[in-house]
């Protein structure tokens, strides 16, 4: 069982390393990077390559790590007392299973997301640690004791908005996923449009990594806008010539809205714009 | 096994533990990667570092640890036949020697020298001063001594990288230790947003208590940390210096942090604060801020950080008089004291590299009066410095 990219996402040799890594020795792998580079799409595609079902733990500020494991449903047990449903004898029928839960039992070796964990309390994935680890936990309510049958494959993506703590990254492989370069960038491109002209990618992507570089931008577009754009423009099916013609009077880039998606940065093209119209014209 | 790699690591303060070692022993043994210099690189990266601050400084410790490793590992498919150029003995060369090398010329002239060479050519050659091989002083071939030398084979191995990937340290703006820029501005706001967020009041928690309520079958009140902002701060700036730039910088990002606090207050002073501030600096000498105003002004509950270089005359510091500016009746350690007497919390921001802080007699005078709270204006100095700003007293 290895992990080679698929069809449709081109994994770098170090992310092929690190998930392998991952899925063979069975620890969490804990992905960052910069937003849209592909960190959540990750988790789907490995799951594609080896056939197992994925499950998805999209995690919020207000997930507690326990509703990734059950969740005992009290105050419906409560209503259900007072209406005298005989349900309300068996606690069981109160414990909805969480994604965790989900995993462990999953007929098929699974691969599990834990989605943008910094989002939650800073205590989240210190509450994960021993389920995490051993990949078992227990059922206070009931008794029951739920062990994985097959240690899930478990991948965590973080955008860095909280520190995680030590004790939790020593038992994860870790991998940054970096801005991909232009080679990559090519192959991804490719493996998105593989009918897309060589020509029209070059011209793109010389615009877009110009944009990138700009200081001062709020947003910096990212793998997953550069696709929308090129996708646009293959449907508008502009001339080249438009794309290649942007030396100094017209600095913004057609059908920039799938490219800049801050107000502020799109006032910074046009002052640029502005500004080297005016230095043109001096010149 | 490596663990010379484990002991090097922890040594450039990468908290690399027995368990992330037996992990990586454990991976090798299960086979997760062939055996490729590369691909233990990218092994090794992932079980070891944890945050992407510290890959530069793993890529630097890796380089140092298996440095000449690759050499041996590499096949090596290079235009030129691999046997002229695996390495020989070290070269030992007098100076006299080095002084004889004398530089082709020009990269272009090298390059076409190289072409006849490679055509006159006939067998390996070690040594020399003239034929491609290795060891030798010729600009042609590799590890040998010339400045101006062409390398060939070795690196340019089986993917045609002239650079090993863990030399290339692409990682190198995200290190920690960087001084802050705008790369990594934002990265330096959140933390001061995190910070800014601590230390609210308690709140009802209502669905905490409707179902711990259902739970327990009595009435259970939760509360939780109330969502709001509590910190309060007083920024002291030190101006009209050579770290301008660097104080700028710093009151941008308390600036863009401000409505994350309760209170953020300005002020600013010359190297260091005396018996009166200022609060906007074109008015610097006509309306001042007495400092004891400010101490019987704000509670001691605030949170001061000073940013400057502390870089002065002693004299400025521990005299009377001292001041460049003006005459001070109390000396600047005086009123610093008093400050910090009021404010238990407080931290000094540094713009200057911590590594010459010993080289400054005033750097090492103020961080004794600051009791050693002094950090670096960097992105793990200002983390440093807001968890010490956050710890309970």
């Amino acid at each position: 069982m290895r992990f080679e990219g698929t069809a449709g996402y081109v994994a770098t040799d170090d992310l092929k390393v690190a998930v392998n890594a991952a899925a063979t020795l069975r620890r969490p792998l804990l992905i960052k990077g910069e937003p849209g580079t592909g960190k959540t799409v990750l988790a789907g595609e490995i799951a594609r390559s080896f056939g197992a079902p994925l499950i998805e733990w999209n995690v919020k500020s207000t997930t507690k790590a326990q509703q990734g494991l059950y969740e005992y449903d009290a105050v419906s047990r409560l209503r259900d007392g007072q209406l005298g449903d005989a349900r309300v004898r068996d606690i069981s029928n109160y414990i909805r299973r969480g994604k965790m839960w989900e995993a462990f039992t999953s007929p098929a070796l699974p691969v599990l997301l834990i989605d943008e964990i910094d989002k939650a309390d800073i205590e989240f994935p210190n509450d994960l640690l021993t389920e995490l680890d051993r990949m078992e936990f227990d059922v206070y309510e009931t008794g029951e004791r739920v062990i994985a049958a097959q240690r899930p494959i478990v991948i965590i993506t973080s955008n860095n908005e909280k520190d995680l703590p030590d004790a939790f990254l020593r038992r994860c492989f870790f991998h940054y996923i970096k801005f991909p370069d232009r080679s990559t960038m090519e192959a991804i491109v490719a493996v998105h449009f593989p009918d897309i002209t060589g020509q029209l990618v070059r011209e793109a992507l010389n615009i877009f990594y110009d944009i990138r570089e700009v200081p001062g931008m709020k947003k910096k577009p990212s793998t997953s806008e550069l696709l929308d754009w090129l996708k646009l423009l293959m449907h508008e099916d502009l001339p080249l010539d438009v794309l290649k013609s942007r030396d100094t009077k017209t600095l913004i880039p057609p059908l920039h809205g799938a490219l800049l998606k801050n107000e502020q940065d799109v006032m910074l093209f046009e002052k640029l714009a502005f500004m080297s119209r005016r230095g043109g014209g001096q010149g | 096994m490596f663990l010379n790699f484990l002991t090097e690591l922890r040594v450039a303060k990468i908290p690399a533990s027995l368990k992330e070692h037996l992990t990586l022993l454990e991976a090798l043994r299960a086979d997760v990667i062939d055996f490729r210099v590369e691909q233990f690189y990218y092994l090794s990266r992932s079980c070891y570092v944890k945050d992407e601050g510290l890959l530069d400084r793993f890529d630097q410790v890796f380089g140092k640890v298996f440095k000449g490793i690759e050499t041996i590992i590499d096949t090596g498919t290079a235009e030129i036949p691999e046997e002229w150029l695996r390495k020989v003995a070290e070269l030992h060369l007098t100076e006299a020697e080095m002084a004889d090398i004398q530089k082709l010329g020009s990269w272009d002239e090298i390059m076409a020298t190289l072409k006849q060479r490679l055509e006159e050519q006939k067998g390996r050659h070690e040594g020399g001063n003239k034929w491609i091989g290795t060891g030798g002083t010729s600009p042609f071939g590799a590890n040998g001594y010339n400045p101006e030398g062409v390398r060939i084979g070795q690196d340019a191995g089986r993917q045609g990288k002239a650079i090993k990937v863990w030399d290339k340290r692409e990682f190198r703006n995200l290190d920690a230790t960087v001084e802050l820029g705008t790369r990594n501005i934002k990265v330096a706001l959140r933390r001061l947003r995190r910070f800014a967020r601590d230390g609210a009041a308690d709140e009802l928690d209502m669905d905490a208590t409707v179902s711990g309520t259902a739970k327990k079958a009595y009435l259970d009140i939760v509360m939780r940390p109330e969502r709001h902002n509590a910190v309060k701060v007083l920024l002291f700036l030190d101006v009209g210096g050579s770290m301008d730039p660097f104080i700028k910088l710093c009151e941008e990002l308390f600036s863009a942090a401000r409505s994350e606090f309760k209170h953020l207050e300005f002020f600013y002073f010359h190297n260091c604060p005396y018996e009166a501030l200022w609060q906007d600096n074109r008015r610097r000498w006509t309306e001042r801020t007495p400092t004891m105003d400010l101490l019987h002004k704000y509670p001691h509950d605030y949170k001061l950080i000073f940013v400057g270089d502390a870089s002065m005359s002693p004299y400025e510091i521990n005299y009377p008089g001292g001041s460049v500016e003006h005459w001070n009746e109390e000396s600047g350690e005086t009123w610093l004291r008093r400050m910090l007497d009021v404010y238990p919390a407080a931290v000094w921001l540094n713009p200057i590299p911590e590594a010459s802080w010993g080289h400054g007699q005033s750097i090492q005078m103020m961080k004794t009066i600051m009791e050693d709270r002094m950090y670096p204006l960097t992105l793990g100095g200002l983390d440093g410095a807001m968890r010490e700003l956050t710890r309970a007293r």
